[in-house]
């Protein structure tokens, strides 16, 4: 079961093939709209390569509800 | 005839015979052939396995986000809408020099569009399902997604546009931003066309209506338009962008000028889907119309980049043409075919051929046809090397045709 930082860690490389947007920016109190300005299709393709990182399974509807970083990582550790 | 005048300010391209204007134009002086043989796999079981893709690879120029949400077509429309809008000495977008974003227009072509991230994406989804398609696939596959990345890169809000009118796109995209100008629409528009099509269904489609070379063991000697061994065009990928200015605008800001546009024609042949008019009666038109539109006599005419794809009959029929329209000047024109070299960059080929007659007027020089050893007697000066134009005031054509029986002429006049 990996850490909470390595989730985020692998996330953050995510969001910076998708999105250009510099690892080290991709922190768990960092919105992903409102800081790190990744768009609603952006949002999409992290969501889809996170699916096939971790092995899980995020809905449409809860997509909108992963504001921050720690969001994701947190909807993603509970379901390792 | 028409009060507003247009010229030519910046030029940009990026074809298989260089990764910009100043490596193209050297390479067509030089006669060299971008055209080689597809090693790749997929290639294997075609008829035709040649190709004349990019000299240099739009990801290598591009910043990384950028490029990945934009399809193949889009990422070499904006490479050349980038080198043009600069050769044009604009240093920053519309509003932040000297154009007026809502007088700031794009009209950037396409013969196919996305057509390799709509195979991709479909392939994704019978491999893996529609969660795997890419929410971007729409934005990058539409037709008008080149046009509309350049639009927003350059901040042009007069409106953006997409000729559609398979080979004869580009040239009807530089057709289209003089109207915006004379019409007192735009006062900068930023033409071209860009074409990404080096993928097995459109070659296999393409070998299907026996239009392709099939000389595969000899690459460079496969695109020879008018030469008697001729035997299909080869398929091309690039993009080419100029910048149109009214003659005002572009005196306003003492813009160095390439060229005048002085006309812009086309015509349709209404006869057949594929096939050209065997009499070339719509080429003839357009051409005739073009030099009307622009105040020129045929004798004016003294170079033509002709569209010759290297087919058989597309060929000799564009000579008659030619010679139906410019009379008994016709001989006074040298006449060429850069396809020879670029092979055939279809939505992009009026565009970037445009360039070259641009580039010949500037230079005086035009670029010979490689290839050409045992021409047809069509008729005309074809150019089998470098050769010069001379000094005063003269003026081009460039011929572009496409499927749909689509013509369009542009008459170029030196600045």
């Amino acid at each position: 079961m990996p850490s909470t930082d390595e989730i985020r860690a692998d996330l953050a490389d995510i969001v910076n093939e998708v999105a250009g947007i510099p690892a080290d920016d991709v922190q768990l109190d960092k919105s992903f709209v409102d800081d790190l300005d990744v768009d609603s299709l952006s949002m999409v393709e992290v969501v889809v390569a996170a699916e096939e990182k971790f092995g899980v399974t995020i809905p449409d509807d809860e997509v909108k509800n992963l504001k921050t970083v720690g969001d994701a990582v947190s909807f993603i550790e509970n379901r390792l | 005839m028409t009060s507003t005048r247009v010229v030519v300010t910046g030029l940009g391209a990026t074809s298989p015979v260089g990764g910009d204007v100043a490596s193209t134009w050297s390479a067509l002086l030089e006669g060299r052939s971008g055209v080689r043989q597809l090693t790749e796999e997929w290639a294997e079981p075609l008829g035709a396995r040649i190709a004349a893709q990019v000299a240099v690879e739009p990801t290598e120029v591009l910043e990384r986000v950028k490029a990945r949400r934009l399809d193949r077509s889009g990422q070499l429309a904006l490479v050349a809408a980038i080198e043009a809008w600069a050769d044009a000495g604009f240093t920053g977008p519309a509003g932040e020099v000297d154009v007026d974003p809502e007088r700031l227009a794009v009209a950037v072509a396409s013969g196919i569009g996305g057509v390799t991230t709509l195979l991709s994406n479909y392939d994704n989804l019978l491999a893996a399902g529609p969660r795997r398609v890419s929410p971007l696939a729409i934005p990058m596959l539409m037709p008008n997604g080149p046009a509309a990345a350049v639009g927003l890169r350059f901040n042009a809000k007069a409106g953006v546009h997409t000729p559609v009118s398979a080979c004869a796109s580009g040239n009807e995209s530089i057709a289209l931003g003089v109207d915006l100008i004379r019409l007192g629409r735009a006062d900068v528009v930023l033409v071209g066309g860009t074409e990404a099509a080096v993928h097995p269904l459109p070659m296999a489609a393409f070998g299907q209506m026996m239009a392709l070379s099939k000389r595969n063991d000899d690459p460079a000697g496969a695109s020879r338009p008018w030469d008697k061994g001729r035997d299909g065009f080869v398929l091309g990928e690039g993009a080419a962008v100029l910048v149109l200015e009214s003659a005002e605008h572009a005196a306003a800001r003492g813009a160095r000028v390439y060229a005048e546009v002085a006309g812009a024609a086309i015509t349709a042949d209404s006869h057949d889907i594929a096939q050209p008019d065997p009499a070339g009666l719509g080429a003839t038109r357009a051409m005739k119309r073009a030099l009307v539109e622009g105040d020129l006599a045929a004798g004016d005419v003294l170079h033509i980049n002709a569209h010759a794809t290297s087919t058989p009959q597309g060929d000799v029929a564009e000579a008659l043409a030619i010679r139906n329209a410019l009379g008994d000047a016709a001989g006074g024109a040298v006449v060429t075919s850069t396809k020879s070299m670029t092979g055939h960059l279809l939505g992009a080929a009026g565009a970037l051929e445009s360039v070259a007659t641009v580039l010949a007027l500037h230079h005086r020089t035009v670029p010979g046809t490689i290839n050409l050893t045992d021409p047809e007697d069509v008729g005309l000066d074809l150019a089998d090397k470098t050769r010069d134009l001379p000094a005063g005031d003269i003026a081009a054509l460039n011929n572009s045709f496409g499927f749909g029986g689509h013509n369009v002429a542009i008459a170029f006049r030196s600045a």
